[in-house]
């Protein structure tokens, strides 16, 4: 009895788990190890097992821009998401319930359209002879147009329309643990709403910031189709360096050393980000 | 300068709710209620779930707009203040002690928002807590204590900037039964010591009468009774309160009148009635089960046989079938074997015992 007691979860999820494995695991695992075999331009990939291609990456300046240029855009999209995204949730929060209903459907709406349709609609916004350009050529406030697609900017504003509502999302699951009356007690303590705001709300609302900046910056970071299409090869990040790297150079495992070190490196921040995190507010919130 | 607070020459009670209303939509919350409250007082709003207590609370606190009347405090009309320039103390039901902070930022975030410099804000917090009697856990946070402990930092953030008014909303109701005993005695012995006025919500009969000085019966929006604890359970103005206020027989009598007295006349059963000034006719008695004594046959106003029997520990508790009806009987418990179920007890009261209100009320 005792050991069917303690298999039974093993065999109810034991579909979940092969899949897990078959689909996630394998593939990592095989990319692990591809990103230790040598790659020469006439003989094509080798079986072979060296560092050499972590080497390459990790000596090469340019190299070190594109993850630095990856990690600054995912920074610079979660910190954007965070500032717009807390206040916004909050006004929705304080919303009547009819319309906060609609509004949520309006912020929630767009995950409903692919990323890459929403990306080419930034596009059509963001180019030389986009909707924006040509709008302020017309009204006479440019004479030539502004230099948007192919930039960091326009990655990052394209990358917050994508992730602001996992960071909406967040917030609010936290917004809603919160007691309502904190906020009349501090009232009647006498805090003006700013004051409410910063000193009850935002510290309550904080551990929804932080696991929405989570989300957001791992997605950030290891987002392809939003820098792959306003990006293009002028402004590469590392999803776009891997993908280049399999399909034009076919040196995979050089890609593939890449894409292990984009894996290891946001994992590594996530679980310090997450640590800190959990430091600061343990003992506060449960 | 120092002349007595006189209001338009009208000598004004403390705290006074002028004809308040408050309606939602079609729901009517609370309907023409008037209350004073005297400087010091302890009063308790009591009544049923849903009859307005809450919505009459947040009116004076100022987080709901009356839809017409005036809350007048201290000779000033707080119609126009706005919840955060009243200066009350409240005490939430949740308690709503903010998470991220210590039991002394919780408590000095009054202070600090009227500005109080900081070496004054500590002494008056170190002194808040001392009250009560939380000096040791000022830097904990309120997740890591107990109900009672939060209740009263909640208590204590409430008193430090010395409210002119103190209003509860069911501070008690989130404790079990014996804590809720001890913190009534400490919210009485705290109150006492600040001196602060203090509205009390509660749908605890025993814990209004417990802490006030004052009882104020609410039933769907209207105040129905305002009395002493002593007076509005001896002399319930309606069934209602008679039913509401511990536990009662009410029994539907005709009352007659003559030159000896009021006789008192029960499914045929004539009884000598208590002085009244209600007029012959039909008529409720209300008679508290302590008021019963058990007696002997030839001294017994009525007899009857035992059909359930309770024991309480300091009390034993019978149901007695006799011709005027059921009766619910309250003995103490003096240790010995009392009578059983099916056995016959002998029952007696003073007619004074039995409350007389007009049929029909409640
Ligand atoms: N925001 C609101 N909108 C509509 N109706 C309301 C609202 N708030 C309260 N009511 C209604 O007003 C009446 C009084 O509510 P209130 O909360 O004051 O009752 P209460 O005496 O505090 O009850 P309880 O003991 O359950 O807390 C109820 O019928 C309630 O449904
Ligand atoms: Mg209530």
């Amino acid at each position: 009895m005792k050991t069917t007691g303690t298999s039974t979860p093993w065999l109810l999820s034991a579909p979940a788990l092969a899949l897990f494995a078959a689909l996630l695991l394998t593939p990592l695992a095989m990319t692990f190890l591809l990103s230790f075999n040598s790659f020469s331009f006439y003989g094509g990939i080798e079986n072979t097992f060296g560092f050499q291609n972590y080497a390459e990456v990790l000596s090469d300046v340019y190299f070190y821009e594109i993850f630095g240029r990856t990690f600054l855009i995912a920074f610079i999209t979660t910190a954007i998401c965070a500032l717009l995204g807390l206040p916004e949730a909050y006004i929705l929060f304080r919303m009547k319930p009819a319309w906060r209903s609609f509004m949520l459907l309006i912020v929630l709406g767009p995950l409903l359209i692919s990323v890459v349709v929403r990306t080419l609609g930034w596009a059509i916004l963001l180019g030389n002879k986009g909707v924006i350009n040509e709008f302020l050529r017309d009204i006479g406030l440019i004479s030539s147009p502004i230099r948007m697609m192919y930039t960091s900017t326009g990655i990052v504003i394209a990358l917050v329309h994508v992730m602001i509502p996992f960071m909406i999302l967040a917030v609010w699951a936290a917004l809603q643990r919160q007691d309502p009356a904190t906020e009349r007690a501090a009232e009647s303590l006498g805090a003006g709403p700013l004051t409410i705001f910063m000193r009850i709300v935002l510290p309550q609302a904080m551990p929804g910031v932080l696991s929405g900046s989570l989300i957001v910056f791992s997605l950030s970071a290891s987002a392809f189709a939003t820098p792959a299409v306003l990006g293009g090869r002028r402004i590469k990040m590392v999803s776009t360096t891997v993908y280049d790297e399999f399909l034009n150079t076919l040196n995979w495992p050089l890609g593939a050393a890449i894409a292990i070190l984009l894996l290891v490196s946001v994992l590594t921040i996530m679980l310090a980000w997450n640590k800190l995190v959990e430091r600061r507010y343990s003992g506060v919130f449960e | 300068m120092d002349q007595p607070a006189f209001n338009h020459g009208l000598q004004m009670a403390f705290l006074e709710l002028q004809a308040l209303n408050k309606r939602y939509n079609n729901v009517v919350a609370v309907e023409d209620f008037n209350l004073s409250i005297e400087r010091g007082e302890f009063v308790s709003l009591l009544g049923p779930s849903g009859c307005g207590k809450t919505t009459t609370l947040q009116m004076i606190a100022g987080f709901t707009q009356p839809t017409s009347g005036a809350i007048m405090l201290n000779g000033r009309d707080l119609g126009a203040v706005p919840a955060r320039k009243r200066g009350l103390g409240i005490v939430f039901q949740t308690y709503a002690l903010f998470p991220h902070m210590t039991v002394e930022q919780n408590v000095g975030f009054g202070l600090e928002m009227r500005k109080i410099p900081a070496d004054e804000r500590r002494r008056r917090v170190a002194d808040a807590l001392d009250l009560v009697h939380l000096t040791h856990l000022g830097d904990r946070f309120p997740r890591n204590m107990s109900g009672g402990q939060r209740q009263r930092v909640a208590l204590a953030r409430a008193l430090v900037i010395e409210p002119e008014l103190l209003l509860l909303d069911e501070p008690l109701s989130n404790l079990d039964a014996k804590l809720r005993e001890e913190m009534q005695l400490e919210l009485r012995r705290i109150q006492q010591e600040a001196g602060v006025t203090t509205l009390l919500v509660t749908h605890d009969q025993s814990e209004a009468m417990a802490l006030s000085d004052r009882v104020a019966v609410m039933q769907g929006g209207r105040l129905i009774q305002e009395d002493s604890p002593f007076d509005v359970y001896e002399k319930p103005a309606t069934s209602f309160i008679s039913t509401f206020l511990g536990k009662t027989n009410s029994l539907a009598a005709t009352l007659e009148r003559d030159k000896a007295g009021t006789t008192i006349v029960i499914d045929g059963t004539r009884l000598s009635g208590p002085d009244t000034a209600l007029a012959a006719g039909p008529v409720e008695v209300s008679l508290r089960p302590e008021r019963i004594e058990l007696t002997d046959a030839e001294k017994a106003t009525i007899s009857g046989n035992v059909i359930e029997r309770v024991f309480l520990g300091d009390q034993w508790l019978f149901r007695v079938e006799t011709p005027i009806g059921k009766l619910l009987v309250m003995q103490r418990n003096l240790g010995r074997r009392e009578a059983n179920v099916g056995e016959r007890l002998h029952l007696s009261w003073e007619p004074e015992a039995m409350r007389l209100l007009p049929r029909g009320e409640g």
